[in-house]
């Protein structure tokens, strides 16, 4: 029971914790705001020049973000072993 | 779950599906790279096949089709493809997954050459989701036990 309120306790904290931050946040759809200006707009621009892509979402995902991409799968590759380690028993 | 049913219907739907969704999940790979889609996305509809297959069948019937050797095989396959794509780039004087360079090997221009790199890793990604979502589907709905836990079940069937 005294475990349940301080769990509680702790989920309301965390919860006031981050709408607190949220309140700091750019407003919505906000051309001004910082993610907009550092590469976004290279990203838009240049993406036909240098990856010869049509699309920008795949040159991001495989081109200027190729090692994340890579990474990810071996994520994905990863957490089967992982599976496999722990679940997976020996055939007789 | 993982034992037969012997239900005609459900078998013919999926036997005239599962083909169809294979192939649907070959379109979602090749025009992941000028629409929505891609490796992560077609690799679930086609780790969805499989998975389907053991629900309609039985393990056993799923497991003819996609042993479990060659499962493990492509799990790591996929990854391979992947960094040997960017590996490849590499010997080849470029950076790290600079897919231009393929050029050198391949018959066409670089402009073609980055759509072939970009093709070939996310055939990677595919085959690599592919791979582990059929084999952790295979480890959750068994408990890790496979075939042995298909014989407890028909065992169980067969008491009542």
């Amino acid at each position: 029971m005294i475990g349940k309120i301080v769990s509680i306790l702790i989920a309301i904290f965390a919860a006031s914790a981050l709408l607190i931050g949220v309140k700091d946040f750019p407003k919505w759809a906000d051309p001004n705001q910082p993610a907009s200006l550092h590469v976004s707009p290279r990203y838009i621009e240049k993406t036909v020049e240098e990856t010869a892509v049509p699309n920008m979402v795949t040159s991001v995902l495989a081109d200027y973000r190729g090692y994340d991409t890579m990474f990810e799968t071996s994520v994905i590759f990863t957490a089967g072993i992982a599976v496999m380690m722990f679940l997976r028993r020996p055939h007789k | 779950m993982i034992s037969k049913w012997e239900d005609l219907i459900i078998e013919t739907l999926c036997r005239f599906l599962i083909p169809f969704m294979q192939t649907y999940s070959l379109y979602v790979l090749v025009h992941g790279h000028s629409s929505p889609g891609g490796g992560f996305q077609g690799g679930c509809i086609m780790a969805a096949c499989f998975i389907l297959l053991v629900i309609a069948y039985d393990l056993n019937e799923a497991k003819k089709r996609f042993k479990e050797k060659i499962n493990v095989i492509f799990c790591s396959l996929g990854v391979f493809i992947y960094a040997g794509t960017g590996w490849a780039c590499l010997l080849l004087g470029g950076n790290f997954l600079d897919y231009g360079k393929l050029s050198l090997i391949l018959p066409t221009d670089p402009i073609k050459a980055r759509y072939y790199g970009m093709a070939s890793i996310e055939t990677g990604v595919e085959i690599t989701v592919m791979a582990i979502m059929v084999s952790i589907f295979w480890d959750l709905v068994t408990g890790g036990k496979h075939e042995e836990a298909l014989e407890e079940e028909n065992a169980r069937a067969d008491c009542k």
